[in-house]
């Protein structure tokens, strides 16, 4: 899909405050945010700095975005487990999946979390969709449901070339 | 040296109805919680390091609060890039404190290293509006006076001793009831 169309899904399900840290994997998404105006987007400079950012958003009645690759989901494990999850404040987290289906794909880097990513989120207890290149809108509705009626974080996991 | 509770009870005499307040993981949010429980603290139970970067985002959503970060030198240090992130975003309205006793007091007084590393060199570097270290009620006072009168973000580095109150019983409110008390004081901002 296009970057822009990936923005014009988020905004309309109101989702307009982001923080994060790029992956490559968002490059067009990156370079489309400068054509919409009603994103607001903080450079972290770690996955967990950025998540405490964007959960200022639930307080004004918003979800938050968090952007990061894969790789940075260690950062967010004690943020998730005794933040996020102990106070039940939600946030969306879009992680570039890196490494997906092992080696030899992707980097070296990338190959252990590539396979562990969904696993490791389930073990957190963190929902999660996987975007394919037709599915954003009816993937995330099913998210944010899920992210509303649990008051839990979740996932969009979003592999190379998806978003174009 | 401040004993840090005293300095913590100066702080929050500071504090109006409007104000938010977030403190630290261990003893820090125990004594704000002794001091001066109220809706508008978020009391971080766990997350170390989190409490800036919480308070960043609290800051740029809710311009019309003001917002009192207050966390240790263990805290700080954890999250040293948070700080540049501030300096960068630069929230007129973010009131960040740190009460340095060189220590990880609340698991036993392990020594930290900010008795060589001076943390109001990263704020200056970081482009924070007004700095200010102090040893004593009078500079702390000082300190946040000057604050009630422009924008930030300010910085104000308390060197606390150790002095370790017995008996400081932990926060007695579940992690829900925070967020939803804390919730209600950002709406009444608005």
């Amino acid at each position: 899909m296009k970057a822009q169309a990936f923005w014009e899904v988020l905004k309309q399900r109101g989702l307009t405050f982001f923080s994060g840290v790029p992956d490559s994997t968002f490059h067009e998404v990156y370079n489309a945010m400068a054509g919409v105006p009603e994103i607001r987007y903080v450079p972290a400079v770690r996955e967990d700095v950025a998540l405490g950012v964007a959960s200022a958003a639930y307080f004004s009645g918003q979800l938050g975005g968090v952007i990061l690759q894969n790789s940075g989901i260690g950062n967010l494990v004690n943020p998730l487990t005794s933040f996020s999850l102990m106070y039940k404040i939600p946030v969306l987290l879009l992680i570039g999946w890196r490494g997906y289906g092992g080696p030899p794909n992707d980097a070296p880097e990338h190959w252990i979390m590539g396979v562990k990513t969904p696993e490791i989120l389930d073990l957190l207890g963190i929902p999660y969709e996987i975007l394919e290149p037709d599915n954003m809108e009816p993937a995330l509705d099913r998210l944010l449901t899920n992210i509303r009626e649990q008051s839990v974080p979740g996932a969009l996991l979003v592999r190379a070339g998806m978003v174009d | 040296m401040i004993p840090r509770y005293l300095a913590i009870e100066k702080v929050l005499e500071h504090v109006q109805p409007a104000d938010l307040v977030l403190s630290t993981t261990g003893m820090i949010s125990r004594e704000v919680f002794v001091s001066g429980d109220r809706a508008g603290n978020f009391y971080m139970l766990g997350s170390m390091g989190l409490l800036s970067s919480f308070g960043l985002g609290l800051a740029l959503f809710n311009p019309e609060q003001r917002v009192f970060v207050l966390e240790g030198d263990g805290s700080a240090l954890m999250s040293l890039g948070a700080v540049p992130l501030i300096g960068s975003e630069g929230p007129g309205n973010l009131i960040h404190i740190i009460l340095d006793n060189e220590a990880y007091e609340s698991t036993g007084g392990q020594p930290s290293i900010s008795s060589g590393f001076d943390l109001t060199r990263v704020a200056e570097g970081a482009g924070y509006r007004t700095v200010a270290r102090t040893g004593d009620v009078e500079g702390l006072q000082s300190a946040l006076l000057e604050c009630a009168r422009g924008p930030g973000p300010h910085l104000i580095l308390v060197k606390a001793g150790i002095v370790p109150v017995k008996g400081i019983p932990r926060v007695s409110h579940s992690p829900t009831d925070i967020r939803d008390r804390f919730n209600s004081s950002v709406h009444a901002g608005e």
